[in-house]
């Protein structure tokens, strides 16, 4: 009937599943109990949050001064560590509403984590400007109020203020597209909750969901619609994260071809992030019917693509350095005076990590292999650190004056609110594994007869 | 003269679907159907008209968009003009490609946020709102219809089972 689908396409649900099935195997992770390794992964991921925690206080408490900043590089992790997690938090949006565009019915085996671990990372990522600013309770500075001395209002020109509208939209865009996806799938544990607790906990989250024609009706179009506004959104807010520098007059960062080279690498490094949780939750969940190997063939297909896409923005930027005839430039890009220069290692980490580690995904053998799949994801997660690490410290490290040249040291607490994020993260994402439908299961049953592998191959044996 | 309503429960798509349209057919009048997930083409076979929300939300985009123009020019050039960087600042026209993305940004905010609170209004989807499907296993796998007659009811529970109904009741 209606459900045909090109017997050359791989099935994406494996397995002998109905329906049923389907709504069984995402609701056990909630339903049953938390085993010893997501308690022990719990507890360490909570350890780092509370010492993160302890370094923020002590920032705050103490003044900037406790991190390794100084006179000349005066923005360094955490800018770096704010660049990094608004990159992570890109890769769920993409799948959700790009991938929703192009029709692409991979997404839905993996769309709800992805937006899980977005909203999560921008989390993170909002830390970083608000701890940063030193005097943090001062941050609503930043909204359109007038200033308490008189009618002073924020700054429309500067990019740091389009950066507060820009993530404040793409999180709550973020937030209430991916919970109105969840609300039938709420509906679904509400209706086999058997504990009154639980039933009363996803009643409350579910929203009274029913399923009403016109209600589905609804929410497909609202789901198409967001897509459509969200496409944009995503690409517009690294965009605007790479205005932060690209507007300022700081050569190395004066660059126009930063915005491009930013979203990509965005997606690249949120993408390997995705991989990185899939990997484990696919084995830990027992989502492996779910969560396929097509899935991770197509995801390293676009690592394969936006990593290339950063790889010409680095060849770029050193044919630019080299090509400037200043030496001043030639350091401050990603060039040869950076390769050789006292940051060698690190612009050696994110040429290998980003660049040569990827390559190897061109090969089928290696892009469907899960360990190494899961092993290249971590290389890319650091090797993107680096990148923004480069792009920030590198190029303040030096001024035209060679008696201003300095090196950056992070201090414990740079380090510790750093580790502390990614505690946090994995707090929350720990949390939801055990809490949330992890996929988007009603979305799943819609293409179960069309990509079922069970469905594929009876329309196969009938075709015979 | 009272119509009654029959609640017929499916276990599949294709034959819900098959079976609204043989009831649509028959000129029997669909009340709800409650599906688990969206089924592709029901809302055409029951007669459903198409949902306006885009449309709302298009004009909500509007409003952001005029709002930004609004907050921007009444912040930045009327109330307070300031020299930032020798940036020009006394016309909004000069002013304006600094406007932009926060043009762009609220456009977007104001859209998908008016347009999901549209929806929840509209499909009465709210916090503490209780659940109306009649059968829990309807957001499971199975596929409740409610289709009432005001003629003879064995008529439309006869028809019902010959369109592979699993389970049919009158509505209390």
């Amino acid at each position: 009937m209606s459900h045909y689908e090109a017997p050359i396409r791989e099935p994406l649900i494996y397995g002998d599943k109905s329906y049923h099935d389907i709504t069984i195997d995402v609701a056990a992770p909630v339903e049953g109990k938390a085993n010893r390794k997501w308690w022990i992964a719990f507890t360490i991921a909570l350890l780092a949050f509370l010492y993160g925690i302890g370094c923020i206080v002590y920032t705050i408490g103490t003044g900037i001064g406790v991190w390794g900043l100084n006179n000349r590089v005066n923005w360094a992790w955490d800018i770096t560590n704010f660049v990094w997690w608004v990159g992570i938090g890109h890769a769920g949006t993409l799948i959700s509403a790009v991938l929703l565009l192009f029709r692409q019915k991979w997404r839905m085996g993996i769309n709800r984590s992805a937006e899980a671990m977005t909203i999560f990372a921008v989390f993170q990522a909002g830390l970083f400007p608000i701890i940063h600013m030193g005097r943090v309770w001062n941050a609503f500075y930043v909204l359109p109020l007038p200033n308490a001395l008189g009618s002073l209002w924020v700054n429309f020109n500067s990019p740091l203020l389009w950066d507060v509208f820009a993530i404040s939209t793409y999180l709550s865009v973020s937030l209430v597209f991916w919970y109105t996806g969840l609300l039938p799938d709420f509906a679904m544990l509400r209706d086999r909750a058997v504990r009154p607790f639980q039933k009363k906990i996803y009643s409350l989250l579910s929203f009274g969901w029913s399923g009403r024609l016109k209600d589905w009706q609804r929410f497909e179009e609202v789901s198409l619609v967001l897509a459509g506004l969200a496409t944009p959104l995503v690409l517009s807010v690294h965009t605007i994260v790479s205005m932060d520098f690209a507007t300022s007059v700081i050569p190395g960062w004066h660059s126009t071809i930063f915005p491009p080279y930013f979203v990509a690498g965005a997606i690249f490094s949120g993408f390997a992030m995705v991989q990185t949780l899939l990997l484990i939750m696919r084995k830990v969940s027992n989502l492996e019917a779910y969560i396929t190997k097509v899935h991770i063939e197509n995801m390293n297909k676009v690592i394969l693509l936006t990593g290339g896409i950063v790889s010409v923005a680095y060849i770029t930027e050193f044919f630019i350095g080299w090509y400037s005839g200043s030496s001043y430039e030639d350091y401050t890009y990603l060039s040869v005076g950076a390769a050789t220069g006292p940051y060698w290692w690190a612009f050696w980490a994110l040429i290998i990590c980003n660049f040569i580690f990827p390559q190897t995904l061109w090969f089928k053998k290696l892009r469907t292999n899960f360990v190494w799949s899961f092993f290249i994801s971590i290389v890319i997660n650091i090797g993107m650190w680096f990148e923004r690490f480069d792009i920030i410290v590198i190029n303040l490290s030096r001024g035209h004056l060679p008696s201003s040249w300095t090196m950056f040291s992070p201090t414990f607490v740079d380090v510790g609110i750093f580790i502390g994020t990614i505690g946090f993260f994995f707090v929350l994402f720990l949390l939801y594994a055990r809490t949330f439908p992890v996929i988007a299961q009603a979305e799943l049953k819609s293409i179960l007869k069309s990509s079922g592998e069970n469905y594929k191959k009876l329309r196969g044996d009938n075709h015979e | 003269m009272s119509s009654t309503t029959i609640q017929a429960i499916f276990d599949d798509d294709d034959v819900l679907l098959k079976a609204v349209k043989e009831l649509k057919a028959a000129n029997y009048h669909i009340e709800e159907i409650f599906t688990p997930f969206p089924v592709h083409g029901l809302e055409k076979a029951a007669g459903l008209p198409n949902t306006r929300i885009a449309i709302t939300a298009f004009i909500y985009g509007l409003i952001g968009f005029s709002f930004a123009v609004w907050m921007m020019n009444y912040m930045m050039i009327a109330d307070w003009p300031q020299n930032i960087g020798g940036k020009p600042s006394f016309s909004f026209a000069e002013n304006m490609p600094a406007f932009v993305p926060i043009m762009f940004e609220l456009t977007v905010f104001f859209a998908a946020h008016l347009m999901v609170i549209t929806f929840y209004m509209r499909s009465k989807l709210w916090p503490f709102k209780k659940a109306e499907n009649p059968d829990p296993r309807t957001t499971d796998d199975h596929f409740l219809l409610e289709v009432s007659t005001s003629n003879d009811v064995k008529v439309l529970e006869e028809l019902l089972k010959t369109l592979n109904a699993k389970e049919i009741k009158t509505k209390a």
